[in-house]
């Protein structure tokens, strides 16, 4: 996209250590980096590969128990491994800004968007209040904010995340800056705004001919987003490539390994014929205390032995539905039918065999799992609970689990959860669920929080027991390419409603619910051409 | 030679000796710069301002490497996992827990430690130090030191018990209220705020006065007292863990109310009531003591640091500094113990330097 080839920031083996409370560990391992002028880079990794780390060195930002152990990092002639702080202040904001994955803790909730916005060139002296106002204006015009003229003049609370996250783009832009570092910012997106979001930052970018380091995981997004790719894996380059010939070629293993995760998909079951539904959800209603309609006259039904999706923005009420079933949240009106039998509708009132029946998993494996308790006893009170296993056999039946989820009994029986990865933790969570030997298991967003290569595992995982074991699932997903690899049935949610319903193979070829139809065409593709032809085709569509 | 001198120049080869060797070196060097500044003031002349100035170093630091010793010790001594914590402790908490063990040593053998009886008249009133009496006579003739040893007892013993029946009633409450929320939050908090509202010590004065001066009054009134601000914390921090993933699960599971307390909500709250306790520790002590002075604590010829203030405060007009030595081990065993609580409240909060 560049004409001019000036490097604006060359990083030559970087090293990053990083402080684990009591030693000086590496994170990053000798890593170059070029960006010319104009050039946007996507940065790409697992969880824990020093991206972000990476990023915010490239300003000469060390993060707190972070020090920079060796190499050098030159931004258009300043070397900023050895710059001081006074020095570094000019040029942040002016020269280089930065945007971060959660506008919303980003912003000062206490000040007006535009009063934010227009504190850099004020304090630069780049622009009067007012001349840096109205370009605020202009900027918020280009990345198709709603209202450009009045956005500005709301607190950061009274906007929606998307538009924050685009206002927080602009933010960055306000200077004119030569560089912006962009930091997942829309992985905490829902799929149909992240699109939107990404249109625009890749338009204000390639307007201003500003360079851009752009760090995500996703690897569909990078494709999107970047004119080069450099991929990273614990601190340590393993490929940069343009990104035409890094999606068709990869060199590495670990790269190709990461692109063949999206291609996982099961053998879709069919619904047993003239079989009863297993859990049947009848019209329910809910509400959180008294408020309005969370849920209004959802049904479904879920068929022995088989995986139904429900997916959905937040809140089209795929969790409440959840709350429901269980039984924290007892539906105003509507019935709940497991095995033919009506649940009562608290779970207070529920037999312990109805409770042991139904299983939950979480998205957020951390508060899932309480941090003072071992291993052998979180996975251990289900059973002793409802299985009455003591002794002897506990620890047996303990041991069972672990390696039914695939860990080593012998090195995780006695860990506390902090002790473990993400992946491993979610898998406890799992193991939990099932030592109550339940028949049915909600899943709540549990792959949202990992890294594709892990929760691929867990998908696979899942999918094993369920052969093993006879089991049914309700996978609760905002990610349809999660819903492409598992289900069965899927089932579609907008604002409380049930929009559309069927087997997964239905569900994915049209004609479909224009909601349906939305979510599908978001789902971001690995073709690199892929988002400008998604919004030419939207744009053709609406005018 | 002096004993000042002996005990410096030891700890010199001592330090340097050590400082070659060891990995941690800032301490080390401190130390030994101090000593050679206690040296030279030694050589400038040791008298008024600069022999304070020089036994000050001095005392500091044979207090630091009395500290360094004992937590050596303690990491030798105690099980894996507790060894592990202690090597954690800054030389301040080590210092905290050597005061603190020696308070509880001298509380729990007083009797046998001390030279004479509690309330054993053995000598004329405020008769001066001798080599029979450590630091001479109160005012009834009664000897100062055994006093003080008794004391320990009963004053850090007292304040012990009372705030220990504040945790007992605050913590129970805030636990339940947590786990309950509802009426019975809303009504225990509206009594927390009543009593929090009522100065402490004129509320202790009201109770001490309608009941009497007795020992287990005294332990009430402080309970009733200081039992709000536990119950506040308390709630405040199982609130917190109440509404995580996991009590979700155990409630789902459909575990009993006192399941959920005992295994998942105290194991998270230990942390922070351990340090509160600590905190609150001192604020006790220092109330309780402030009452004896008043009159209103332990009954003579009951030993109490507090009333020993009060009863020789006289001999500080003869510049005699023997009454403060009862205060300054009250500070002392404060300082002590906030010492050791700034260090657990470091290491549960997770933050890193």
């Amino acid at each position: 996209m560049s004409s001019e080839n000036e490097i604006i920031l060359d990083i030559k083996g970087l090293k990053i250590d990083g402080f684990t409370g009591e030693q000086w560990l590496p994170i990053v391992k000798g890593v170059n980096l070029q960006l010319n002028k104009g050039e946007v880079l996507g940065l790409i990794g697992e969880s824990g590969a020093g991206k972000s780390t990476i990023g915010a060195a490239s300003m000469g930002f060390s993060r707190d128990g972070t020090r920079v152990s060796g190499g050098t990092i030159n931004f258009m002639g300043t070397e900023l491994t050895t710059a001081s702080e006074s020095q570094k202040r000019k040029l942040w904001g002016a020269k280089i800004a930065y945007v971060a994955q959660s506008a919303a803790a980003s912003f000062n909730p206490a000040h007006k968007i535009i009063d934010q916005h227009t504190e850099a060139p004020t304090h630069h002296n780049l622009f009067s209040k007012s001349d840096s106002e109205s370009d605020a204006v202009d900027l918020y015009n280009r990345l198709k904010l709603p209202d450009p003229d009045q956005i500005g003049f709301r607190y950061p609370h009274q906007v929606s995340g998307g538009q924050l996250q685009r206002a927080m783009t602009a933010m960055a832009m306000s200077c004119r800056p030569d560089l912006i570092i962009f930091d997942e910012p829309t992985t905490a997106l829902d799929v149909t705004t992240q699109i939107e979001v990404l249109a625009s930052i890749r338009d204000i970018v390639d307007q201003f001919g500003t360079a851009a380091i752009y760090i995500t995981h996703d690897l569909a997004v990078v494709a999107q987003m970047a004119d080069k790719i450099k991929v990273l894996l614990k601190g340590e380059e393993v490929e940069e490539a343009p990104t035409e010939r890094m999606m068709k070629s990869p060199k590495e293993e670990y790269t190709k390994s990461l692109w063949a995760v999206r291609s996982h998909q099961r053998k879709q079951k069919t619904r047993p014929e003239n079989s009863d539904a297993f859990l049947s959800i009848n019209s329910i209603d809910a509400s959180y205390s008294n408020g309005p309609k969370v849920l209004d006259a959802v049904s479904f039904d879920i068929y022995k032995g088989t995986t139904v999706a429900v997916v959905g923005e937040s809140g089209s009420g795929k969790s409440t539905a959840a709350r429901c079933i269980t039984g924290l949240l007892p539906p105003s009106t509507g019935k709940i039918l497991l095995d033919g039998k009506e649940l009562p509708s608290n779970f207070r009132d529920r037999s312990k065999d109805q409770l042991r029946q139904t299983q939950m998993i979480y998205q957020m494996a951390d508060t899932a799992l309480n941090p003072k308790v071992k291993v052998k006893e979180i996975i251990g009170r289900p059973a002793e609970f409802y299985e009455g296993f003591i002794g002897k056999d506990l620890d047996n039946r303990v041991d069972e689990l672990l390696e039914l989820i695939e860990m080593d009994p012998g090195e995780y029986r006695d860990r506390l959860p902090p002790e473990l990865s993400g992946g491993q933790k979610q898998r406890i969570g799992i193991a939990r669920a099932l030592a109550a030997n339940p028949s049915f298991i909600i899943c709540d967003e549990i792959t949202s929080a990992l890294d594709q290569l892990v929760a691929e595992g867990i998908l696979k995982l899942l999918d094993r027991l369920q052969n093993e074991l006879d089991l049914t699932y309700m996978f609760i997903t905002h990610d349809l390419a999660t819903v492409r690899a598992i289900a069965d049935e899927v089932v579609v949610m907008q604002n409380g409603k049930v929009v559309e319903q069927g087997p997964k193979t239905e569900m994915f070829t049209p004609p479909h619910h224009p909601y349906t139809d939305l979510l599908l065409s978001s789902i971001v593709e690995m073709d690199p051409n892929w988002l400008t032809t998604v919004i030419e085709k939207r744009e053709g569509t609406s005018s | 030679m002096s004993i000042h001198e002996i005990v410096l120049a030891l700890s010199l080869v001592g330090f340097f000796g050590y400082a070659l060797v060891s990995k941690k070196r800032d301490f080390v060097w401190i130390s030994s710069i101090g000593i050679l500044l206690t040296l030279w003031l030694k050589f400038l002349g040791w008298t008024g301002t600069l022999q304070f100035f020089g036994i000050l170093i001095e005392v500091i630091i044979v207090s630091a490497i009395l500290s360094y010793l004992y937590r050596s010790f303690l990491i030798l001594v105690l099980p894996e996992k507790l060894s592990k914590e202690v090597s954690t402790a800054p030389l301040t908490a080590a210092f905290g827990l050597l005061m603190i063990t020696i308070y509880a040593f001298v509380g729990i053998f007083g009797p046998a430690l001390a030279p004479y009886g509690e309330a054993e008249v053995i000598a004329d009133a405020f008769a001066f130090r001798n080599e029979e009496m450590l630091l001479g006579a109160d005012q009834i003739g009664r000897d100062f030191f055994s006093r003080l040893i008794y004391g320990t007892r009963n004053t850090v013993g007292l304040a012990l018990a009372a705030t220990l029946a504040a945790f007992v009633v605050g913590t129970i409450g805030g636990l339940l209220a947590a786990t309950q929320g509802g009426r019975l939050d809303q009504i225990m908090g509206r009594i927390a705020d009543v009593i929090m509202s009522i100065p402490s010590l004129i509320f202790a004065l009201l109770l001490l006065s309608i009941l009497g001066p007795k020992w287990w009054v005294l332990i009430i009134a402080v309970g009733i007292i200081y039992a709000p601000r536990v119950f506040r914390l308390t709630r405040a921090v199982a609130g917190n863990i109440v509404v995580m993933d996991y009590i979700e699960a155990a409630k789902l599971r459909g575990e009993k109310n006192s399941y959920l307390i005992r295994k998942e909500i105290l194991p998270n709250v230990t942390a922070p009531l351990v340090a509160e306790f600590g905190l609150e520790f001192c604020f006790v002590f220092l109330l309780i003591a402030g009452l004896s002075f008043l009159g209103l604590g332990l009954q003579p010829p009951t030993a109490d640091w507090g009333s020993m203030v009060r009863e020789n405060a006289t001999l500080i007009t003869y510049q005699d500094s023997t009454p403060l030595i009862p205060a300054a081990a009250i500070a002392l065993l404060t300082i002590s113990v906030n010492f050791v609580v700034d260090w657990v409240l470091f290491r549960s909060s997770g933050l890193k330097e």
